[in-house]
């Protein structure tokens, strides 16, 4: 039976140049549908790369409780005194812990691409504010000076939008700021945002006193429950404490379920239109090879090679679409920087990201195509009856 | 020629419906045909002369009667035990060749042999063999549009041989050949019935190759009439 079930695949197969135009047609549209697809799974990979990398485990951060992101939080100047005494926190020589109450305001940038207003993050740290992050290295200048209007941006906000080149003077709101330092954050989302002195963005915005979140680099990973049970336990805190990590993956996971949901939808209607092009190039194919079908049958193949050569010829077709869309999909998006909003409602640059595991769902896709679209015509080769077959 | 019937039809009728009308192509036939013989069958458009053909090849069923062929009886046998029976026992030679244009001629050749059990060598040295008897040998790795129609023709003969099958059956096999080609594909089945001692049946407008076979059929309205033609 082997021998038959390869005799007869290999004469379809053999047999596609004769419909080169028709199968081409075919290869295109289930390439289109895994481009499209893979498009989609890579924005949201990407995005949800950014954002995962953005947090540490064993760093907590404190946000009023209630408040989904940075931009809706409040802290008062108490909480923060408060959160500063708390166990669990790294300290440095003079017993200071390794924390950063910080203020997170959005202003407006022009994107290079669209040349439209976007809203971007500025945030306002504090003198440990690098420091309780991982990977912040300052590429290019320096870091800003306490007291000064200066900010230092990050690699991705500068690549995406206008006006923030190093020595360049920057309006934000009703001040001038000029920027000192590059900075980069190993990827993350942080390198989408402009840095500045927290006081003076304080002072300059009109937010004396006020925070939004506070950062404490922590012991270790497990110290986050003695802070949990420290905040939960004084009635003068009450506010959400997370890991870094845990509020990232939470930011992360409403824009990337969206993107996904959106794609998978658009791909899979595009998919129907590619399954109605594999329908019919196969039984044109079964069509086109009525005789030879019909001769081989005549010889005494069976009906089950007819069946799996028609089969492997489209999987075959969809295959060679998948591998193709694939193909453009990565030399296209993979490492595609984008931008777009975040829970913050700022803008989050992020970049493309094709993983293997996403080439695999849009090959599996292309398959599924393909086994769909050849079936019936695979069961019309193998039962069509020879005389008729013999006629052509 | 063994006066035992390779192939006996009995009380066989075919018919198929068109449009409303029920159309009888026959009506309870008779035939033997002896292991070793070379019959024509010769007989107007329609008389259903490649219908006999593919009934007795196995590719089509009668309505009623018996079909039994190189002793199996083909009518009550299931669809995948034909597709073994007719590798086995059945050689076809169609008009057009019906030849796999992807294939070389010794690829051509093979197929029947896919279906058996012999390994790779045997089936190569049952390929020249067949081709041999053909005399094809030194076009073993040419593709069909390499060659002329009667070539062609003897390729599509050294594959219904090259199994060994007892009976070969040509639906016009010389229907697309000119006059030169046509007598060297008939003399080519004269000498396989005369010195293999195939059996062959071979459907034919032309009288002119109807003279190659030992007798000849004519079927008109349901029934045969008997004309025998050379020793």
């Amino acid at each position: 039976m082997l021998r038959q079930v390869l005799a007869v695949t290999r004469i379809n197969l053999a047999s596609i140049p004769q419909r080169f135009w028709l199968s081409l047609s075919t290869v295109v549209a289930v390439g289109l549908v895994v481009m499209v697809l893979l498009s989609f799974l890579s924005m949201a990979a990407g995005f949800r790369r950014t954002l995962a990398s953005s947090g540490a485990d064993d760093v907590a951060i404190a946000l009023r409780a209630g408040a989904r992101a940075e931009v809706n939080s409040v802290i008062g100047r108490d909480q923060v005194r408060l959160l500063e005494d708390a166990p669990g926190l790294v300290r440095d020589a003079q017993g200071k812990p390794v924390s950063s109450a910080e203020l997170y305001l959005v202003v407006d940038g022009i994107k290079r691409s669209s040349q439209t207003k976007a809203n971007l993050p500025l945030r306002g740290i504090g003198e440990q504010g690098a420091a309780v992050r991982q990977g912040i290295r300052i590429t290019g200048g320096r870091m800003f000076a306490p007291g000064s209007n200066e900010v230092v941006v990050g690699k991705s906000l500068l690549r995406e939008f206008e006006g923030f080149e190093l020595g360049r003077t920057v309006r934000l709101a009703s001040g001038n700021w000029t920027v000192v330092g590059i900075f980069e954050a190993d990827g993350s989302v942080f390198e989408s945002e402009i840095w500045a002195d927290l006081p003076v963005v304080q002072s300059l915005f009109n937010r004396n006193n006020v925070f939004q979140t506070m950062r404490m680099r922590l012991t270790g990973p497990d110290a986050l429950t003695q802070l949990v049970a420290y905040n939960d336990g004084d009635p003068r805190l009450k506010l959400e404490v997370k890991s870094e990590k845990d509020y990232f993956a939470d930011q992360s996971s409403e824009t990337s379920d969206l993107i996904q949901k959106l794609g998978w939808p658009l791909a899979i209607a595009m998919a129907l239109g590619a399954l109605a092009g594999a329908l019919n190039t196969m039984y044109s194919s079964v069509a086109s090879r009525s005789v030879e079908i019909a001769t081989l049958r005549a010889i005494g193949f069976g009906g089950f090679p007819a069946f799996v050569g028609t089969l492997v010829e489209s999987l075959l077709l969809a295959a060679i679409g998948g591998v193709l869309g694939a193909l453009f999909a990565w030399l296209i998006f993979d490492g595609f920087s984008a931008s777009t909003l975040g829970a913050s409602f700022t803008q989050v640059v992020f970049s493309f990201r094709l993983t293997p595991g996403l080439i695999g769902q849009g090959i599996a896709l292309a398959l599924v195509v393909g086994l769909i679209g050849g079936l019936l015509p695979a069961i019309r080769a193998a039962r069509m009856p020879i005389v008729q077959g013999l006629q052509g | 020629m063994s006066d035992l019937p390779l192939v006996r039809l009995a009380g066989v009728s075919k018919g198929f419906v068109k449009g409303k009308d029920a159309i009888t192509i026959f009506d309870k036939l008779d035939l033997a045909i002896p292991a070793g013989d070379f019959v024509a069958v010769m007989g107007p458009s329609g008389s259903g002369k490649s219908t006999l053909l593919n009934l007795l090849g196995g590719i089509d069923r009668p309505d009623t009667g018996e079909v039994q062929v190189a002793g199996s009886r083909i009518d009550a046998l299931s669809e995948g035990e034909l597709s073994a029976w007719r590798a086995a026992h059945i050689g076809f030679v169609f008009q057009f060749y019906n030849l796999m244009p992807m294939l070389t001629a010794a690829q051509n050749v093979e197929l029947p042999l896919l279906l058996t059990r012999l390994g790779k060598a045997d089936r190569r040295r049952h390929v020249e063999t067949a081709l041999t008897i053909v005399n094809l040998a030194d076009r073993a790795k040419h593709y069909p549009r390499e060659m002329s129609g009667g070539q062609q023709q003897r390729v599509a003969i050294a594959r219904a041989i090259v199994s060994d099958p007892e009976l070969l059956l040509c639906d016009e096999p010389t229907g697309d050949l000119d006059r030169t080609s046509a007598d060297e594909i008939l003399g080519m089945l004269k000498a396989l019935n005369r010195d293999l001692g195939k059996t062959i049946v071979m459907v034919t407008h032309d009288p002119a190759a109807a003279r190659y076979a030992r007798r000849t059929l004519h079927l008109d309205k349901g029934h045969f009439e008997e004309k025998e033609l050379a020793a």
